[in-house]
């Protein structure tokens, strides 16, 4: 390292990867946050791709983006704005730029500036910096394009594959800009493309071009990073996005509970992925069918629950409306079943990439009759496996429909993931009916929870009916019965009311805080950043998060009673804070309300928790 | 072990008297104590209407589910749990209306679900709507002025659907309906079974042409693999082949003798004649064909699920969880 250098010290950094919808960004910026995590940062990914997937190439409308957050602790977000952005053509420099800090790193490849590129990207001049006020000592232009075809010129690859590699050379570059040993990023590659080892070295040798360019050219202008690693947590790591991790929780709890997972389901945006990772894992027993609508998705897998198997559906937004009426059976019939939603954004096809929190009371009451069903929604990327795995656990031992909780920016998003030990996760034991109870069991007698016994076909004894149509609950046999249908409604409530949920657990000032700040799901990390940054500041603010939504934790009222102001921050119009109201005596909280399909950005969070707390 | 149709018998029916519900149901009680697969390991799945009530009758696993999806709830059975025997009961509204979509789709993958389709050409259990099934020109209660659709047939669909088996039965008619239903077992795939079903309340006299013995002696065939397409009281007509499609004609008069008459194939890979067949009607000058009209082996969704669920197993060298873990980039932090 020339001696010129001044390594800088940072305690967090946001790199922003962005391109075309093919340039790679994504493999980029995963490399860099799995080689971050190695050394042990804290690690948090969001990639932010474009609605329209077949945009032309250069266009505004096909840019993608991926952050990677890093941090010497624990990440608790992506971030808000970047500290680095690598733009690989004009239009991202365009659209992307708004999500660079004041003073950003810009890396640009000027090969993608020509007045072509300038054009589609809509720039009026060829002074493309200035008219995004962007100042030219920030920016580290380089010809990306040339000189990857130069570094792989006798490589025996053609063009289109070396143009592929352009990615590689941004990553090389962002390697030097932080200090990251290339041996790592080496080994990673050698690593993933085992069966293609000339791929892996062509891709070695332009990061190796990307580093060395950077040092020979901007040593003397740019300042070069370093994040130290502060705290971290022994163990074996994967990188994991949500929806990975959803399926992995799935595949956990049925193998837990010895039965086999199936998983009904139709393509749709962005749970798609889940049906993807699931349907790679057929060693492991898994069964998937790609239904003709989400219809039969949902109603398969609550056929396969019936007949012995942990019954899975997975879905997003506008499947969670067709799923509902077969939900409903799930709740009357009583059959284990695990919907998951990975939230988007709007009404109908809406914001089919994007995110929000908007299903909730949908999946809270969404559907016709009395029909209480368990809900759930995961914190973080990595909280997806166990999310899963406890609405598998919910659904098999309590015999009911779960609804998890997902959206975009979880399932998307990924995280360092700590291998769990499957010997050390909890013990998952439906309530099969006894043996004992031959000649007496009826399908409706329920165990001391509360709980229908589960008899699977095949068992000799056991055989019976279940049905959408109300049930006597004596005999099991139809029942128009007032008396009876008035009880089967409370012992259904009953049954769910009793499941046991962790208490919520109060972080920051817990004793003595001026704010509580409460959200669900996703917004953990979001609202986590915003109170620490708040206290930071001299407040007293302390936090709660929801990750079970029905039923509620038991000291929900005791919590959100304690303090004087509480505020619920979500990304809807009110949908917890109306429910919280429901379900709380006397709450009455401020809100802070967000519907753009994106993130919260901690800033505005900190800003607008302030002006509570000032109020 | 024997079984006796007792065996599969529970509960009291509470269709109308005379409903062929009750016909039906009967059949099947004493064609599942033929086939003689324990009722333990056999599951009935329906949807809604007064057909779907059936698997209230039977003392065998069952599922009175929701309107129109017993078809993907049955596949959901047969697929998870291929040990079991499924029956999947639909009337003409439950399977071809609102649960068509499943039923075109059960039919390509060709799951071995055994389809019953209880055809009385209108909506029973809400009282007397026009189905998918009712002629043109029907009056009903939705429609007093005559219905200004075309039907379905529920053979044409299933075969348009790929279908590799197909059998008709009349309600009423014990010998028939159980033989059928014996062969829809025997039949590895899916098979639909549409059962000819007098509602005596909303459309009473809808199957008149062949619901009683005189009837069927005189406008239904029953044919056979293997048989000669012949029928009439004293077997005095044959079915011939002419230029694309089939002909009546009176064995021994204007130059056709029995060795013109057709020899029904079920097993023949290509449908046109059985579809030729399944679509008669006295309307067009046809006998009504009853029995297998259609079967042909073919591979089932739910064998060939099994069957790569352990090709890749053998391939692949992770088996369980934890295995599945190890196949990713880990790294450790110490
Ligand atoms: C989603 C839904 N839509 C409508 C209904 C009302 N419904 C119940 S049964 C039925 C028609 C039944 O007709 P069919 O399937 O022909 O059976 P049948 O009663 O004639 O035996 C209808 C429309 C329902 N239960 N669910
Ligand atoms: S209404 Fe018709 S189909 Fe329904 S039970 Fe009565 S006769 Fe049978």
């Amino acid at each position: 390292m020339a001696e010129n250098l001044e390594v800088k010290v940072l305690d967090q950094v946001v790199v922003r990867f962005s391109g075309d919808s093919g340039d790679g960004m994504q493999l980029a910026g995963n490399i860099f946050s799995t080689v971050s995590a190695t050394v042990g940062n804290g690690i948090s990914t969001f990639p932010d791709y474009p609605a329209d997937i077949r945009a032309p190439q250069g266009s505004l409308t096909g840019v993608s983006g991926f952050q990677v957050h890093i941090g010497a602790g624990k990440v608790y977000t992506p971030g808000d704005k970047c500290d680095v952005l690598v733009a690989m053509n004009a239009a991202a420099l365009k659209t992307q730029y708004r999500y660079a800090k004041p003073g950003a790193t810009i890396i640009i490849d000027t090969d993608s500036f020509g007045p072509k590129d300038l054009e589609k990207a809509q720039f009026a001049t060829e002074d493309y910096l200035g008219e995004m006020g962007i100042d030219a000592d920030r920016v580290v232009a380089c010809p990306m394009t040339q000189m990857v075809k130069d570094c792989l010129a006798d490589s025996g690859m053609d063009n289109k594959a070396m143009l592929k590699c352009r990615n590689m050379f941004a990553l090389g570059l962002v390697c030097w800009l932080f200090d990251r040993d290339l041996n790592l990023v080496a080994n990673f590659l050698r690593e993933k493309f085992a069966k293609k080892p000339a791929i892996a070295e062509a891709n070695i040798k332009v990061i190796q071009a990307g580093w060395d360019y950077g040092h020979n050219t901007h040593s003397s202008a740019i300042n070069v990073y370093r994040v130290e690693t502060k705290e971290k947590t022994p163990g074996r790591y994967m990188d994991i996005t949500g929806n990975k991790a959803t399926a992995y929780g799935f595949i956990a709890a049925a193998e837990k509970a010895g039965l086999k997972l199936y998983l009904g389901s139709y393509p749709i945006t962005p749970a798609t992925d889940v049906l993807h990772e699931l349907s790679k894992h057929k060693s492991c027993g898994v069964i998937t069918v790609q239904c003709e609508d989400e219809i039969s998705g949902c109603a398969s897998a609550l056929g396969a629950s019936f007949a012995g198997a942990l019954g899975v559906t997975s879905t997003s937004g506008p499947g969670i409306c067709l799923k509902s009426e077969a939900m409903n059976l799930a709740v009357i019939m009583e059959l284990p079943l695990v919907v998951l939603d990975v939230q988007r954004g709007g009404p109908a096809t809406g914001l089919p990439t994007k995110s929000e929190q908007t299903d909730l009371l949908q999946a809270l009451f969404g559907r016709n009759g009395e029909s209480p069903m368990p809900v759930m929604a995961a914190t973080s990327p990595t909280d997806c496996f166990d999310a899963a795995y406890q609405a598998c656990k919910i659904a098999l031992e309590h015999m009911t429909p779960v609804v998890l909780l997902t959206d975009a920016f979880v399932a998307n998003g990924s995280g360092a993931f700590k291998l769990p030990d499957i010997t050390k996760l909890d013990a998952i034991n439906p309530p099969y009916v006894p043996e004992e109870l031959k000649g007496k069991w009826t399908p409706y007698m329920r165990a001391e929870n509360g709980t229908r016994y589960w008899a699977v076909p095949g068992r000799e004894g056991f055989a019976h009916i279940l049905g959408g149509l109300e049930k006597d609950s004596n005999t099991g046999a139809i029942s128009t019965n007032p008396e009876n249908h008035d009880l089967m409604t409370r012992l259904r409530q009953q049954k769910i009311d009793n499941i046991q949920v962790p208490d919520l657990e109060v972080g920051g000032d817990a004793e003595d805080a001026d704010l509580l700040i409460v959200g669900f799901g996703s917004t953990y990390g979001h609202l986590h950043s915003a109170m620490d940054e708040l206290r930071q500041k001299g407040y007293k603010v302390a936090q709660t998060h929801f990750k079970y939504l029905n039923p509620l934790p038991k000291n929900t009222a005791a919590v959100l009673t304690k303090y004087k102001k509480v505020v619920v921050a979500e990304q809807n119009m009110g949908q917890l804070a109306g429910y919280l109201r429901m379900k709380v005596d006397g709450f009455v909280p401020y809100q802070f309300n967000q519907v753009k399909g994106q993130p919260f950005v901690v800033e505005e969070l900190v800003n607008a928790f302030e002006e509570i707390l000032k109020k | 072990m024997s079984y006796t149709a007792q065996d599969f018998k529970k509960g009291q029916p509470r269709w109308c008297p005379g409903c062929g519900d009750h016909f039906f149901l009967a059949s099947l009680h004493k064609a599942m104590a033929e086939i003689g697969v324990a009722p333990e390991n056999v599951a009935v799945i329906s949807g809604i209407g007064c057909s779907s009530r059936l698997p209230h009758y039977m003392a065998t696993y069952g599922m009175n589910t929701i309107h129109g999806r017993a078809a993907a709830i049955a596949t959901g059975a047969k697929v998870a749990n291929p040990d079991l025997t499924v029956w999947q009961v639909s009337g003409d509204g439950d399977g071809l209306a609102i649960g068509g979509n499943h039923f075109i789709h059960a039919n390509r993958r060709n799951i071995d679900l055994n389809m019953i389709l209880l055809n009385n050409r209108i909506y029973g259990l809400t009282k007397g709507q026009y189905s998918p099934t009712s002629p043109r020109g029907f009056v009903s209660k939705s429609s007093p002025y005559g219905t200004v659709e075309d039907p379905f047939r529920p053979a044409e669909l299933c075969f348009g659907a790929r279908g590799h088996f197909f059998a008709r039965c009349v309600a009423t008619d014990a010998k028939g309906t159980v033989e059928v239903l014996k062969a829809a077992y025997e039949h590895k795939g899916a098979s639909v079974t549409e059962v000819l079903q007098n509602c005596v309340i909303f459309n009473d006299h809808c199957h008149d042409v062949v619901y009683n013995n005189e009837g069927r002696k005189k406008n239904a065939i029953y044919v056979k693999h293997g048989e000669k397409l012949v029928f009439g009281e004293n077997n005095e007509f044959g079915l011939v082949q002419q230029g694309f499609g089939l002909k009546v004609v009176e064995i021994g008069k204007d130059g056709y003798t029995i060795d013109d008459v057709l020899v029904h194939d079920a097993h023949c890979e290509d449908n046109t004649l059985q579809l030729k067949l399944a679509m008669m009607t006295p309307e067009d000058g046809f006998p009504i064909a009853l029995g297998v009209i259609r079967d042909v082996e073919a591979p089932t969704y739910d064998e060939a699920v099994h069957a790569q669920l352990a090709e890749v197993s053998a391939q692949k060298k992770y088996h369980n969880f934890t295995e599945l873990l190890e196949t990713n980039d880990i790294w450790e932090v110490r």
